[in-house]
């Protein structure tokens, strides 16, 4: 492997500047031996990554203002996630299974996937770069409370913390608790008060007017 | 094909270290939880990543752990739980006594 060849083969994306990794080399090879031999088209990718961008937390916070708001959307969203998203035009595709779970003031759920970095991409979009970090994925398990709290986030000892581990099939979607003095808010206003944290659970949803 | 498990049961998680890839964690096998729910089947990906059909299906479960079972020195809260997603062939029953 040429360690100081600063990718300006082929293979290079648009804008990168930095020296590409070997994994960067090698996915790049397999790009295109898939595309030479009629595998994928490279539009089919590039609609793809469109997809991927278009999808971003805010989809996410739709659907926790709709569920704090509507106690029959939640309950549904609760039981038969895949429904009630789509009755909210929110398409996750086929290829996973998304589960929510609801925070409340005696339970807290926070999510990692501690083999990889799997995460609700088709509703949260990328995943930011601490939840694919070692040190968040082995610490979290082991030591949740100790990681919530260097988000700014401390749990009281009554609270049940629930490590979900997704290790498989299922993407977790955590919907946090509607923070108070929010009653006279309007759905597009409570959106706003849902963070990207929030949803995977590191963090509360933020109190209006913060 | 009916699920060999159903919430409520206890399980352990089996000790194993199969050639490729696998998707249950190291630090939780040999432990034992409870069955919290079935997620219904999906394609075995041990399968799936050497190029296979990922058939047959296998049951994939939410498996409920204590923390403190998980973690010989936790000692944060005895209620705190670990909830992971466990593939049918890993799971072997627990006699309940």
């Amino acid at each position: 492997m040429e360690e100081h060849n600063h990718g300006h083969d082929a293979h290079t994306q648009v804008g990168d500047s930095h020296e590409m990794t070997s994994y960067e080399k090698r996915a790049g090879a397999i790009l295109s031996l898939l595309t030479e031999k009629g595998v994928v088209a490279s539009d089919e990718i590039w609609r793809a990554i469109d997809d991927m961008d278009s999808r971003t937390p805010a989809l996410g916070a739709k659907v926790v203002a709709r569920a704090w708001v509507d106690p029959e959307f939640k309950a549904q969203l609760l039981t038969d996630t895949k429904a009630a998203l789509t009755e909210l035009d929110v398409d996750i595709g086929s290829l996973n299974t998304v589960v929510a779970l609801e925070n409340t003031d005696k339970v807290h759920n926070v999510v990692v996937c501690t083999l990889c970095s799997c995460y609700p991409r088709t509703i949260l979009g990328v995943p930011p770069d601490w939840y694919k970090s070692l040190s968040y994925r082995s610490r979290v398990v082991v030591d949740p409370r100790g990681v919530l709290r260097e988000f700014g986030l401390e749990l009281d000892p009554d609270v049940e913390v629930r490590v979900y581990d997704s290790t498989a099939d299922i993407r977790y979607l955590v919907i946090p608790s509607r923070p108070a003095g929010t009653e006279a808010a309007t759905e597009d206003e409570l959106a706003g008060l849902v963070s990207r944290d929030s949803m995977i659970g590191v963090a509360m949803a933020s109190a209006p007017g913060k | 094909m009916e699920a060999r498990f159903n919430a409520g049961d206890r399980v352990r998680i089996r000790v194993d270290y199969p050639a490729g890839h696998f998707r249950t964690p190291g630090y939780i096998q040999g432990k034992t939880g409870t069955v919290a729910g079935v997620h219904g089947t999906f394609r075995n990906p041990e399968s799936l990543a050497k190029g296979g059909d990922g058939l047959p299906r296998q049951y994939l479960y939410l498996v409920r752990f204590d923390q403190t079972h998980v973690w010989e020195n936790y000692n944060a809260s005895p209620q705190d739980k670990l909830l992971i997603d466990i593939y049918e062939h890993w799971l072997e029953p627990v006699c309940q006594s």
